[in-house]
């Protein structure tokens, strides 16, 4: 019994980095109907940010709540700030061509961060600072939780908690779903819908750095190719939730976790190696196409022609 | 006008080609005259980037020391470094090029197992030799005969560590978590598997990771409830760290068992003081007081500012070992320089005497170390030799000679070193 709580502590731990990165896809997708390919390379830089800032600053010497929160903060406003001039520079130029044309900038744009980031860091992994001073608690029996799970946990609740008020009971909320039900028509109501875009690209951004400065929190080990696996999952995450969906997207990211974690653990008695970790995730991205297509949460609605 | 120059150009450039086939077909020296071109790929960008950089650093220090003291038969060695990202493809790619491209008489190259197995048949089927500091799969040699290697292959190194566990450590039970992406951590993992059994342990469970994955707690989690004596990570030094802190924070503290692989500055900056307990076969110990390995670490340590790993020694001593087989080849026609090189017998390196064997292996002690987090270093814990192979009554000191002739020469056993080990 305490292993299973333990497996899926650990399945929740993962599956709380994807929900974050997945709430990036998503919103995006609601407002603009692309799928950010960028979105896991932005969760790669949040990552990097804090890795400079925790150095720069000095917090990597002696860990404290105070630096920790110092770093995340600092590598989410980089963060934003990257995913906002994405979108300012490579893909508003495109927007008004074919949604193809804004997808295929979008996977160069992630080819781009990823190897920039070789070429300035190189590939070398680089060991991220031990910002919480890390301790393990004893939930029951054997089953333990760290420092770092309980801040991840932490962290991306009140995270998700920010954006639904956000979302929901702000001016600019009202705009991003205003933007999302109808652009045109929402420019045509006088929103500022170039304004109201790129602010969803600096919330998604925001949430990946955090997610990004968590997990290397959690796994400190970063380098600049961490983000595809991560990005990909979370994508998958996006769409079993219902993609555009905000709390599909938390709720994908959680299942993706445990799925996987439960898999490693539990797999080999119904004959899955345990390497099968990532294939399950993919798995279930191609049986929600076929049984579900709009996704858990998502509604079914009929598109127009 | 245009399509004549065009046609003109085509055909200097074909005719220049024809040149360089010709050079390489009678294969008398290189092109440049007074300097011999050697070939080193390895990874300095990707996930084991510190391996190839290390290589790179040991074999520019054996050049360096070389070309100082007057080059081989005169001529100055000069190495053309290509940065193959640790992946097989790229391996690939820029074995081709040092061979075809910049027409070069030997390569030296890859520390990781699966990227040298990519590389060799492309060295082996243009005739140029190509000697591995440090891949220690059993199938890298078997390519074929232009193939060799300055280190212990697996069935050795993983019986090592299971000897260790079971005598040493008094082990009853191990667990095995291995990188399944990697032809080093499974040929490990089978080779310890197969000598810890025999040995009367046994293995409860085996659990496999990919390179890059950065969660490891679920394949841990389902280790704990079986509590293994020992776990046994045959992985490379970016994984490992972050395995054994994640162990520790599970509660885990059983000693880790590793490989070469963990041999990295990186490693104690992942992994922290979780790497204790833990222990690991090697290839060297820079503690070894012998003046030769002092000397070397000293001169190491002065001109790239760091302590040399193994991957280092091993690199040093395969360029020492080119050199001295161009010597013996008496230049660089690559038929003779094979033979050279297959041939080396007793040569004195920095890892021990390296002598090659009929799969073109080399026959050496392992040392085990033990891992102190604390100052950042491996501590020398005890040799473990081949079998047939007897320690030398004295250290390998100032014997440059042939004094110790009767201890190896009859050892064919690196590829068969736990077939009877019942005892």
């Amino acid at each position: 019994m305490d292993t299973f709580v333990q497996q899926l502590v650990n399945g929740l731990t993962i599956g709380s980095i994807y929900a974050l990165i997945a709430l990036g896809y998503t919103m995006v997708y609601g407002i603009l109907r692309l799928i950010n390919f960028a979105h896991g390379d932005i969760y790669m830089v949040g990552a990097y940010a804090g890795f400079i800032l925790a150095n720069a600053l000095g917090f990597a010497a002696s860990p404290s709540i105070f630096g920790f929160a110092i770093t995340l903060l600092g590598s989410m406003a980089i963060a934003a700030a990257l995913g906002m001039a994405i979108e300012r520079f490579a893909y508003r130029p495109v927007r008004k061509f074919s949604k193809m044309t804004t997808l295929i900038t979008a996977i160069g744009m992630s080819l781009f961060i990823e190897y920039l980031f070789v070429f300035i860091f190189s590939g070398t992994p680089k060991a991220f600072p031990q910002l919480l001073p890390n301790e393990g608690y004893t939930l029951f029996g054997n089953a333990k939780i760290s420092t770092s799970q309980i801040s991840i946990f932490v962290i991306s609740i009140l995270l998700m908690i920010a954006l639904q008020y956000i979302i929901f009971y702000t001016k600019v909320g009202k705009a991003m779903r205003a933007v999302s039900y109808n652009l045109t028509s929402a420019k045509l109501m006088g929103i500022n819908t170039d304004f109201v875009i790129s602010f969803t690209f600096a919330l998604g951004s925001a949430l990946a750095a955090a997610g990004g400065v968590l997990t290397a929190q959690y796994n400190p080990k970063i380098d600049p190719l961490m983000g595809i696996m991560y990005g990909l999952k979370a994508f998958v995450a996006a769409v079993l939730g219902g993609i555009g969906n905000i709390p599909g997207a938390v709720l994908g990211g959680l299942l993706i976790g445990a799925a996987e974690t439960l898999v490693v653990g539990y797999g080999g008695y119904i004959g899955i190696p345990s390497t099968y970790r990532d294939a399950v995730a993919f798995a279930i991205l191609i049986l929600v196409l076929l049984i579900r297509p709009a996704g858990l949460l998502g509604s079914n609605v009929q598109e127009k022609v | 006008m245009k399509r004549i120059f065009l046609t003109i150009g085509l055909i200097v450039s074909m005719l220049s080609s024809f040149a360089c086939v010709q050079k390489g077909g009678t294969g008398t020296t290189t092109s440049t005259g007074d300097t011999i071109k050697v070939g080193v790929y390895g990874d300095t960008t990707g996930a084991t980037s510190s391996f190839g950089q290390s290589t790179k650093n040991g074999i520019q220090l054996a050049f360096d020391e070389i070309n100082a003291a007057g080059g081989v038969d005169g001529k100055k060695l000069e190495m053309l470094f290509e940065d193959d990202q640790g992946t097989p493809e790229k391996a690939k790619t820029v074995i081709s090029k040092l061979i075809n491209q910049d027409k070069v008489i030997a390569v030296l190259g890859e520390v990781a197992s699966s990227n040298s197995l990519a590389a060799a048949p492309v060295a082996q089927e243009a005739k140029v030799p190509m000697i591995s500091p440090s891949s220690t799969n059993p199938k890298v040699t078997e390519v074929g005969d232009y193939i060799s290697r300055v280190c212990f292959i697996d069935p050795f190194q993983g019986s090592v560590m299971a000897k260790f566990a079971a005598n040493t450590l008094k082990a009853k039970t191990a667990a095995i978590l291995g990188d399944n992406s990697s032809d080093y951590s499974k040929g490990l993992t089978q080779f310890f598997e197969q000598e810890f059994t025999k040995l009367g342990g046994k293995i409860i469970t085996k659990q496999t990771y990919a390179q890059k994955d950065q969660d490891f707690k679920a394949q841990l989690t389902q280790m704990r409830d079986q509590k293994p004596d020992v776990i046994y990570v045959p992985g490379y030094y970016g994984e490992v760290g972050i395995i054994a802190k994640q162990a520790r924070e599970l509660g885990m503290n059983q000693p880790l068992l590793g490989g070469d692989g963990w041999d990295s500055p990186e490693l104690w900056k992942l992994g922290g003081v979780s790497l204790k307990p833990a222990y690991i076969s090697n290839h060297y110990s820079a503690d070894n007081p012998a003046p030769e390995i002092q000397n070397f670490v000293k001169a190491y340590q002065a001109k790239f500012n760091v302590a040399p790993d193994s991957l280092a020694a091993l690199a040093y001593d395969s360029a020492k070992v080119l050199a001295d087989a161009i010597k013996r080849a008496g230049g660089t026609d690559s038929a003779k320089l094979k033979d050279a090189i297959n041939a080396t017998k007793e040569f004195p390196g920095v890892t021990g005497k390296i002598t090659l064997d009929g799969s073109r292996n080399a026959v050496k002690p392992a040392v085990v170390l033990e891992l102190n987090p604390e100052a950042s270093k491996f501590d020398f814990k005890e040799t473990i030799y081949p079998e047939g192979m007897t320690p030398p009554t004295t250290t390998t000191a100032a014997t440059n000679g042939n004094t110790t002739t009767n201890t190896v020469s009859n050892t064919n056993t690196n590829s068969t070193a736990n077939t009877n080990s019942t005892k």
